[in-house]
């Protein structure tokens, strides 16, 4: 996962901790970045704006996720299934785009961390996903549009066994359906 | 099992002293042991652990080919008494030696033990035994014990399998050793239903998987397109019951082992998970969700009206029923944070038992009705036991992530699985309940949810 990635995603430990993973991110990044370099960027002048046309299709689940900019995940505090102001606002633009393409149905993906039990996670997951519905529903998206499914621990995007990965894997993830 | 028969002493006696005729098979080079043996972690060498049993490598009244993956019956005698001596290894009670480096009795011998040479030896007890093939390929082995000290048979039985079996007579020699010597019931001729992971953490594959209770004979009875996971035999070993991903929506299937074929234990569009069997194999406890809230229902396993047990706001899950059927342990995190409770068989008097700190949670009660284990998560998860009222809690594991504690038929061992921190491989582990004997199963890849099945007939 690039650094820049892990920058913008948020947790749900307070701004002390955020800025504290930040720093923990960009010193990870600093120690690994030599093996894994980027290309070389090429001269200036090459470095414009994609073009339109090149983009994803207008309702597509990959303009979802380009329009989202990593709203389309929510994150949970450790055995907690609330939606706080962050997740609002991250829901609120899911909404946004589900209303506007209204024949696109979406699947709502709940997990969690690795540090609990198998079964009581799959429950869990299941929790987060119908909050981040029941969500999307008061918004005004149609509930007959939206699917949940839970992964339980069984799916982590962070691989590391510490705070900061299991903060990024409490979480809630809506996908379209093309 | 069609080609496994017990054989009543008299007949057993039968076919050993027609066999005792013949001259006894010329000394042959050992075979390699098989390579299916326990990879095993001594975590504790007290002095209580020293009951020496010297376990001596099958004679045979003739050195034949056999069918088995073991060699020739002089091959298989060593191989027989090396499956034994495994099994008696680590469970706390035994200090087998043998069969290498021991002197092979001959075939004369078996009923009739050198006494002198194995008190020199300083042997407590012996174990001899004999492999006979029968003329349609199918095996007769022949066990005994005897007590050096006294110069006495404390136990003797036969067995005759197929080739493909074979391991089978091996088992249930070492559940006669351990039975007679420590009063306990037999439990090393059982199987295991698991999940065999294969794959990095973050694409993980996960297969529904069965093995013998020492890792012997695995197979694969899933492909892996689907993640499988919490398999739990039947009772009588016919079906598995087990959570897949297949068609992409979590659902428990029942499993024909007979027929290779599965079905969805229940129609519903809501996720269900958390299989359990009844004692007597005619109830299965599953979990559903529905709008994010999970209780537990009961379903005639043969099919029929789902019976709602629960109904708290939060979420309860899993479920184990005490041997008798009448009471059934569960999790619920009703009171904030996952803790046990138990219930009637009805779904009546629902308590909460555990009261430690921390959370509690896959409790799974004893065949022996004595204790239910569980997952005790404070920071750390580990394997603990209680008893049914909540009382006398103590862990029988410390380690980073241990979890889904599972009991051997006789309510000696308690089966589990760990993973390790960052990578997340897993491992299936044995520990007895003094916590102080552990060891890890010899699967070949990562391997969870162990579910162990009964004693085979």
């Amino acid at each position: 996962m690039p650094c820049s990635l892990i920058m913008t995603r948020r947790s749900k430990t307070g701004a002390t901790m955020l800025l504290l993973a930040g720093a923990l991110a960009l010193s990870a990044c600093k120690t690994t970045a030599p093996k894994e370099l980027p290309p070389e960027p090429g001269p200036a002048t090459t470095t414009t704006a994609p073009a339109g046309p090149t983009g994803p299709v207008a309702g597509s689940q990959a303009d979802f996720v380009a329009k989202m900019m990593g709203a389309d995940t929510i994150y949970f505090d450790t055995d907690k299934y609330d939606i706080d102001a962050q997740d609002q606002q991250a829901l609120a633009r899911q909404a946004q785009w589900l209303m506007q393409y209204s024949n696109k149905r979406a699947t709502i993906e709940g997990h969690a961390d690795e540090r609990g039990t198998r079964e009581y996670n799959l429950a869990l997951g299941e929790r987060r996903a119908n909050a981040a519905k029941n969500y999307l529903v008061s918004l005004g998206v149609d509930a007959s549009r939206l699917s949940t499914i839970s992964y339980g621990k069984e799916r982590p995007v962070a691989l590391g066994s510490n705070e900061q990965a299991w903060a990024q894997n409490r979480r809630a993830v809506t996908v379209t359906v093309d | 099992m069609k080609t496994f028969h017990h054989f009543a002493f008299g007949l057993l006696l039968a076919v050993s002293s027609a066999a005792l005729a013949q001259d006894p098979a010329p000394a042959t080079e050992p075979a390699a042991a098989p390579s299916e043996g326990l990879e095993v972690t001594v975590s504790d060498d007290s002095e209580w652990r020293d009951l020496g049993i010297a376990i001596t490598t099958f004679a045979t009244d003739a050195d034949v080919p056999t069918s088995t993956n073991a060699g020739s019956t002089a091959a298989l005698g060593r191989a027989l008494a090396t499956v034994v001596a495994a099994d008696l290894k680590n469970n706390g009670l035994f200090k087998p030696s043998g069969p290498a480096g021991l002197p092979q009795p001959s075939f004369d011998e078996v009923q009739a033990p050198n006494y002198p040479i194995w008190s020199y030896r300083s042997a407590d007890m012996l174990v001899q035994g004999y492999v006979h093939a029968n003329p349609g390929g199918d095996l007769t082995v022949g066990c005994y014990l005897y007590d050096v000290a006294l110069k006495q048979q404390l136990a003797k039985a036969g067995w005759k399998v197929g080739p493909a079996d074979w391991r089978r007579a091996a088992h249930k020699c070492a559940d006669m050793v351990y039975s007679r010597l420590s009063g306990e019931s037999p439990f090393f001729d059982s199987r295991i239903a698991y999940i065999a992971e294969t794959g990095p953490k973050g694409h993980r594959m996960k297969r529904l998987a069965v093995m013998d209770s020492d890792g012997a004979n695995m197979r694969y009875l899933t492909s892996g397109q689907a993640t499988a996971l919490t398999p739990r035999y039947s009772p009588d070993y016919s079906k598995i019951l087990y959570l897949s991903y297949l068609n992409g929506e979590p659902s428990i299937y029942v499993y024909d082992l007979n027929s290779n074929t599965q079905k969805l234990l229940v129609r519903s569009r809501n996720a269900t998970f958390a299989p359990r069997w009844s004692p007597d194999g005619k109830w299965v406890l599953y979990s559903m969700a529905i709008a994010g809230n999970t209780d537990i229902y009961k379903i005639p396993a043969s099919g029929g009206e789902p019976q709602k047990l629960t109904d708290s706001p939060g979420i309860d899950i899993g479920g184990s029923f005490s041997p008798d059927g009448r009471k059934i342990v569960f999790e619920s995190d009703r009171s904030g944070t996952q803790q046990i409770y138990v219930m009637n068989a009805d779904g009546s008097q629902q308590h909460r038992i555990s009261f430690f700190g921390g959370r509690s949670a896959t409790p799974e009660w004893s065949p022996r009705g004595d204790q239910i284990a569980f997952t005790h998560i404070a920071g750390n998860l580990r394997i603990a036991v209680m008893t049914p009222d909540g009382r006398n809690m103590r862990y029988l594991t410390n380690s980073w992530q241990d979890e889904a504690p599972t009991w051997s038929p006789n309510g000696r061992i308690v089966q589990f699985f760990r993973t390790e921190k960052n990578s997340g491989v897993t491992s299936i582990w044995q520990v007895d309940l003094t916590g102080r004997n552990e060891r890890k199963l010899p699967t070949p890849v990562g391997a969870s949810d162990p579910a162990w099945g009964p004693v085979r007939p």
